[in-house]
């Protein structure tokens, strides 16, 4: 994101204008966009130093990156926005190691004619979403592709992070014996999303839990360093992920139904729709897998955190080489949480 | 959530598991098959089979419409958009059914094709008036519980004119498949009595099964989706059988009737007759076993609107062994496919599907060994 400072006349119409071909062609236009609407909004010593690249010191010790493509239909969906997730999204991949979070970069792939202000509004709710996360976006790229070739807007970013000393958080570490617990209600992503796609509108008072969860993670690092496994049960919701760690882990895994808390609401939406909430995105939630003696203080802690009050134990790691994932229902029998096939598709009967 | 917890209390089902334990006579077998997809896929996300002693066994039925519908009709929709252009619409899990070359509605429309997934008849009426220039094919497909939606929207198409608006009909019944199934002259039969739907009741009422308990002397009790409502049912069919009775007994009164919903029943027999024969993925043609779309509607019936290549339906894979399991001969780990080649993702037979399919419920939720996970030590089942 390099830009001269000297200012552009006459200015962006935001309010009226679109995107055009010009705003990624490396011209004048290209320039005015990356000032008139990134830099003023993400604005950050780094940035405003307006290199083609950021240049920062880093402390010694062990960095994490991570990165993350950002396309969701609607854009903007109740609880957030496609800006706010691609800051959380990162930000949370990054965290999952146990890590600090430093700094983001973010590039914006751009469709031919979209509206400036729907720009504008995205680009704010990623700066705020970074501003309150304490992670500033310090580096960006912007292309702009024809119309048809795109789906409004795309934003990739990517995110640098410090792990604290002697934390080794990685998911082929969980062990037969081993506890695992949430942050909270899972689905809440998924369902608001699924609310708003045209050809499924509901009505709902569910918001998405989209959220940046790193000063969670930092409470709890602090409070039991031998955490071994966490993870972000995003697409796929918690069913990919404990099969994710169970493979890694070459373990299984046995969870009690009755201790995983979906809302009410999100629950009846899955029960609608014919959907596994177990299959159901989450965009604020962390599985964390820690040994048995730190798992009461664990909880503790992560209950005290804002974004961990509805935190939970929901089952156990065992002995199994295979990998199986299983639950005992609430009904009181049990089955299998297996790989979700695909996308969660709604059943006819 | 009201009127689904109450039918989910672990506590009730432990009364209802000791009441069947007591009841079922450890001198003999109860195979029960439940017909519908909706009790496959509930006996096996809430583990109802761990709640039942060892005689009684769940045979899965041929009631998942997906799971049944042959290859040709996939490749008829799959037609239609290639070669006619038409905006195909059609319920969630018809996308990953593959046709013929393995080709789905979820590949055709990563090609380019127009396929859109609704979630009702009405989106699809919607979608054929938004676009007045291309022509709109619903791919309609279910048993008796979606034939009425199918039945709305022709009639709404025909009153409103909406020309270019059209029904690729697939529609299924239930009582000429359970007939299918228990005269089948393809191998024995070993089922002792039904699960009946539920929803599929709540529209034709309990009198279409009364022929099971006539004619071939098998209890039928009709059931709701809920656990504790499979749980009671499968308690009153083991009474029957304990008593040597075969009767049709309604567990799911809170929904159906004897006689059904008549104004339902109305709006499908203006608009359907029913078909020679159709052919059944598994059984083979059934008898007047599907819904046709009456002349008076013919303009709006895809069948008669667009010509489409037939090359029939390929027949069963080999070593498939989903007509056994459908008759409730076999079970899911006995086919040699199984997990070698047939999965989810790679579904070879009908059973394997849709997640409602016996096979697919087995994958998903049973446990068992998975050859594409590194094993080290047997799996414990």
């Amino acid at each position: 994101m390099s830009a001269a400072g000297k200012g552009f006349s006459p200015h962006l119409d935001i309010r009226r204008g679109c995107v055009d071909m010009t705003h990624g062609s490396g011209a004048r236009a290209m320039t005015q966009l990356i000032e008139e609407l990134f830099m003023k909004h993400f604005d950050n010593d780094l940035l405003r130093q307006a290199n083609d690249q950021a240049a920062f010191e880093v402390e010694r010790g062990r960095m994490v990156m991570s990165t993350d493509a950002h396309v969701v239909t609607p854009l903007f969906f109740p609880g957030g926005d496609i800006g706010s997730l691609a800051v959380h999204g990162t930000i949370n991949d990054v965290a999952m190691s146990g890590a600090r979070p430093l700094y983001l970069s973010a590039a914006f792939i751009l469709e031919e004619g979209f509206p400036l202000a729907g720009l504008e509004r995205i680009v704010i709710s990623m700066a705020r979403a970074a501003a309150s996360a304490g992670v500033p976006v310090v580096t960006g790229d912007t292309k702009v592709v024809e119309k048809g070739k795109g789906d409004g807007v795309f934003i990739i970013t990517t995110g640098v992070g410090m792990v604290p000393e002697g934390v080794d958080i990685g998911g082929g570490r969980a062990r037969p014996g081993d506890v695992i617990l949430v942050n909270g209600t899972l689905g809440d992503h998924g369902v608001a999303v699924m609310s708003c796609r045209e050809n499924l509108s509901f009505e709902t008072t569910i918001e998405s839990d989209s959220a940046a969860l790193h000063g969670l993670v930092a409470d709890m690092v602090a409070a039991a360093p031998g955490i071994r496994c966490l993870r972000d049960p995003t697409r796929g919701g918690l069913a990919s992920t404990l099969n994710e760690l169970a493979r890694q882990s070459r373990t299984g895994m046995i969870l009690r139904e009755d201790a995983i808390p979906v809302r009410p609401q999100v629950a009846a939406a899955c029960e609608l729709l014919g959907v596994d909430v177990l299959n159901v995105a989450n965009e604020g939630k962390l599985v964390c897998i820690c040994g048995p003696q730190s798992a009461g203080c664990l909880l503790e802690v992560m209950k005290a955190h804002p974004l961990g009050r509805d935190a939970a134990i929901i089952g156990e790691v065992v002995k199994d080489a295979a990998g199986f994932v299983e639950m005992r229902t609430a009904f009181g029998g049990s089955r299998v949480v297996d790989w979700p096939a695909g996308e969660p598709l709604p059943r006819i009967c | 959530m009201r009127y689904v917890d109450e039918f989910r209390q672990a506590h009730l089902a432990r009364g209802l598991a000791g009441a069947i334990a007591r009841e079922a006579d450890p001198e003999r077998q109860y195979r029960l098959m439940e017909f519908c997809g909706g009790h496959t896929h509930a006996i096996f996300r809430h583990g109802i089979q761990d709640l039942m002693p060892e005689n009684v066994h769940f045979l899965h039925g041929p009631g998942c419409p997906v799971c049944v519908l042959p290859m040709g009709r996939v490749d008829h929709a799959i037609q239609l958009v290639e070669r006619h252009d038409v905006i195909l619409c059609t319920y969630g899990d018809m996308l990953r059914v593959p046709g013929r070359g393995r080709g789905t509605l979820l590949k055709i429309k990563a090609e380019g094709g127009d396929v859109r997934m609704v979630y009702s008849t009405l989106d699809a009426l919607r979608i054929a008036r938004d676009n007045p220039r291309r022509e709109v094919v619903f791919f309609a497909i279910g048993f008796e519980t979606t034939a009425p939606a199918t039945a709305v929207a022709l009639s709404q198409a025909r009153a409103e004119g909406l020309e270019n608006f059209s029904v690729f009909c697939n529609h299924v019944l239930t009582p000429a498949a359970m007939r299918g199934l228990l005269a089948s002259s393809s191998g024995p039969v070993s089922i002792d009595g039904f699960l009946g739907p539920a929803h599929v009741s709540a529209i034709i009422g309990s009198r279409p099964y009364e022929f099971v308990a006539r004619e071939f002397r098998r209890p039928v009790v009709i059931a709701g989706f809920e656990p504790l409502d499979i749980m009671q049912s499968v308690f009153m069919l083991v009474r029957q059988l304990n008593a040597g009775r075969h009767e049709v007994e309604n567990e799911y009164t809170r929904v159906v009737t004897r006689e059904g919903n008549a104004k339902a029943q109305a709006l499908v027999s203006e608009v359907f007759g029913v078909r020679h024969a159709f052919e059944w993925r598994g059984l083979g043609q059934v008898p007047r076993s599907a819904l046709r779309i009456k002349e008076g509607y013919g303009a709006h019936d895809a069948e008669r609107r667009f010509t489409v290549f037939s090359r029939g339906n390929p027949p069963d894979a080999r070593g498939c062994e989903c007509p056994s399991i459908l008759r409730g001969v076999k079970k899911p780990t006995d086919c040699k496919l199984f997990g070698r080649g047939c999965s989810p993702d790679h579904p070879i037979g009908a059973c394997m599907v849709s997640s409602e399919g016996a096979c697919a419920a087995y994958w998903r939720y049973r446990r068992f060994r998975r050859p594409s996970v590194v094993a080290e030590s047997p799996a414990v089942l």
